[in-house]
């Protein structure tokens, strides 16, 4: 007997108990529509993050104190000493080849006008912060250089901060309070869109100086600096060692963009196997659905075996006939739960601010990982078949 | 029929001192002990015996669906003792019908795909299949029924699709364990008679059976008891299932 007559027979048994057949295939559709849906969210999160970095530029550094390793292990010490606004003059000094030094403080705060309050994150640097923050004024200007040195209240608001406490006005010269102080806002930005990565529409910007004031710090968290030119990157970070060095030992770590993205896609791309993962296990107990339906459906169709036994049937074909069966299932299971998982992924990326990918690549191993589950699982039951004794099969009730 | 034709042809399937025994919970129970016997081409033989008396483990035996304990079985002059499941599988293809008590159709299936099944698993294409399918059921008047479950059918009906799916791939020998059993009177007569007619074409039909009346259907009764041979008999005056049919009154012959 041929494949094709094997087929045939596998299909007539799985249309005679079509109930049956689309509830066992239920589980591997639902296994497979969370192996796609849930990869797609992870490929897609990890594409959008690593793009905004990218869009940072190639030639920005970022100094932080602390000594990371290259990996993610959570063994680092916190930082035994922070960085000064001090350091941040020193290496604008001292390095040369450079477009900007930007120290940086964040810190979370609500901001208030009159009754209405919101959450937001401040981003406090110097006059260079236009530089390294993205975002496109929508009215209004940045803080200044003087108003930096001044440590002036004055505030440049993200598009939620101003949607919220000033709906359908111009907010530029009005006052907000932020820490209980009162502060001027000067300028506002365009929504960024992309609700993931801190919600950059949140975001408030003064200048580091006046910050460190109202937060009552004598600290920065970070300084990010630009080299003028990308490619002599490595040479301002070696420049940049050498000046801190004398005054942190190894307490400090400068990353480049290159080192930033490596970081990222390692801590992304294990989120996207953890998210796999999880959904591979759902796709596994649609696997051991298969099996025990087919375990049932053999003990059912003992004596459909014996009869076809005695008829001539050998070892081999009953055994196709069933793991067709079951890998027709998680085939046919895979088909609708990648066009399933992929249409609900592109409807997340289109009504919800969740960022969704779905590769060539997901799609195949998800298909080819259902197959597989329907090979394993239905191997099993199908072996159990075949190896029935016709005399005992055709006496069976 | 005791005549000169049956001396001549030659022994087509054969045991030799066939035993079979079982095991059940450490106690062996032989249900046969020693049988030899010889079909010859072309005979339509009746294995009788009461219940329990082996008759349905002979008839497996003789149709390569068990393997005997002690003794041989010849199949067309080979020995097929010892032969792998998957080789018995191909000889009872090609060689052996069977028609069973209890019909042992594929249920939710047509009469047609029904008597296909040894031509599947023969590997012959679906044409020529579907062809050989037909002939079959229109050999046992079931031509009009080719489409129709076999819950669809009479029990006479599905014995009779049964017997299409016993000759349809021109088997020598056609195995018929109790095949009226589960019939009327009428339905079993138009099955012997269908078996009597597959003979007189041919083919060498064993039946097995502990109903002397059916029994007297076949040209030779072979008697067994508590697992052995006891005797043999020739049947005298057979019993003709055609001219039996004929004097029934004229009913609706199913079809
Ligand atoms: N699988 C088995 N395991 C154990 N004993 C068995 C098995 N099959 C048959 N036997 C025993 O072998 C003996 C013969 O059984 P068999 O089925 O051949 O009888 P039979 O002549 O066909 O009877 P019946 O007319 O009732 O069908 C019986 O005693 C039965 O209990
Ligand atoms: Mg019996």
């Amino acid at each position: 007997m041929n494949f094709t007559e094997s087929f045939r027979i596998a299909f007539r048994a799985l249309a005679a108990n079509k109930a049956r057949s689309i509830l066992t295939m239920l589980g591997v559709v639902i296994g497979v529509a969370a192996v796609i849906l849930l990869v797609g969210i992870g490929t897609g999160v990890q594409d959008e993050i690593t793009g905004q970095v990218e869009g940072l530029g190639s030639n920005l550094l970022f100094v932080v104190p602390g000594q990371y390793g290259g990996g993610m292990g959570g063994d680092q010490a916190p930082p035994s000493r922070r960085f000064t606004l001090e350091d941040s003059d020193l290496l604008a000094r001292r390095v040369p080849g450079l477009d900007a030094v930007v120290p940086v403080i964040q810190a979370s705060t609500t901001v208030k006008r009159g009754n209405q309050t919101v959450r937001a994150v401040v981003a406090a640097a110097n006059e260079g912060g236009s530089e390294v923050f993205s975002g496109t004024l929508a009215g209004g200007r940045g803080y200044r250089r003087s108003e930096v040195q001044a440590a002036s209240r004055v505030v440049a608001i993200g598009s939620t901060v101003r949607d919220t406490l000033f709906p359908g006005q111009d907010p530029v010269g009005k006052t907000v309070t932020l820490e209980g102080q009162r502060f001027t806002v000067v300028g506002h930005y365009e929504s960024l869109g992309g609700g993931l990565a801190g919600d950059q529409d949140s975001q408030v910007y003064i200048p580091v100086t006046t910050a460190q004031r109202v937060f009552n710090l004598n600290y920065i968290n970070t300084i990010v600096i630009k080299a003028t030119d990308a490619d002599r990157i490595e040479v301002v970070k070696a420049d940049i060692r050498r000046v801190l060095t004398p005054r942190y030992g190894e307490e400090f770590t400068v990353f480049t963009q290159e080192q930033t993205l490596g970081l990222l896609s390692d801590l992304l791309g294990t989120l996207t196997y953890m998210l796999a993962g999880i959904a591979g296990i759902s796709l596994l107990v649609g696997g051991i659905g298969i099996m025990n339906i087919m375990l049932v459906s053999v003990s059912e169709r003992t004596r459909e075996i014996g009869i076809r036994k005695a008829v001539g049937a050998r070892t081999y074909d009953i055994l196709s006939q069933f793991v067709i069966e079951a890998v027709g299932l998680s085939v046919l299971g895979g088909i609708i739960g990648i066009t399933v998982g992929w249409g609900g992924a592109a409807l997340m990326a289109k009504f919800t601010p969740v960022p969704t990918n779905v590769t060539p690549w997901a799609v195949a191993t998800a298909f080819f990982f259902a197959a597989g589950v329907g090979v394993f699982f239905g191997v099993y039951p199908a072996w159990k078949a075949s190896q029935l004794d016709p005399i005992v099969a055709l006496r069976y009730e | 029929m005791p005549d000169g034709t049956r001396a001549l042809s030659r022994v087509v399937l054969e045991t030799r001192d066939v035993g079979k025994q079982y095991k059940l919970d450490g106690v062996e129970v032989n249900a046969l002990r020693g049988v030899s016997i010889a079909i010859r081409a072309g005979e339509m033989v009746t294995i009788m015996g009461p219940s329990g008396s082996g008759k349905s483990t002979l008839m497996h035996i003789v149709g390569l669906l068990d393997q005997p304990t002690t003794g041989e079985v010849i199949l067309e002059g080979d020995d097929v003792s010892g032969l792998s499941p998957n080789q018995l599988s191909e000889l009872r293809n090609k060689h052996i019908g069977f028609v069973f008590q209890s019909f042992n159709l594929l249920a939710r299936t047509t009469a047609q795909v029904n008597v296909e099944l040894p031509l599947v698993y023969a590997g012959i294409s679906g044409s020529e299949r579907s062809r050989r399918a037909k002939e079959a059921l229109e050999r046992v008047a079931l031509g009009d029924r080719l489409s129709h479950f076999s819950s669809q059918l009479s029990g006479g009906q599905q014995q009779r699709v049964a017997i299409a799916r016993a000759l349809v791939n021109n088997p020598s020998i056609v195995l018929a364990d109790e095949p009226t059993g589960n019939l009327d009177s009428r339905s079993g007569i138009e099955v012997m008679a269908i078996l009597q007619e597959l003979n007189d074409q041919g083919i060498t039909v064993i039946l097995v059976t502990h109903d002397d009346r059916v029994a007297r259907h076949a040209q030779r009764i072979i008697h067994v008891f508590d697992g052995h041979v006891q005797s043999e008999e020739i049947v005298l005056n057979r019993i003709l299932a055609g001219t039996a049919l004929a004097t029934l009154p004229a009913e609706e012959v199913a079809g």
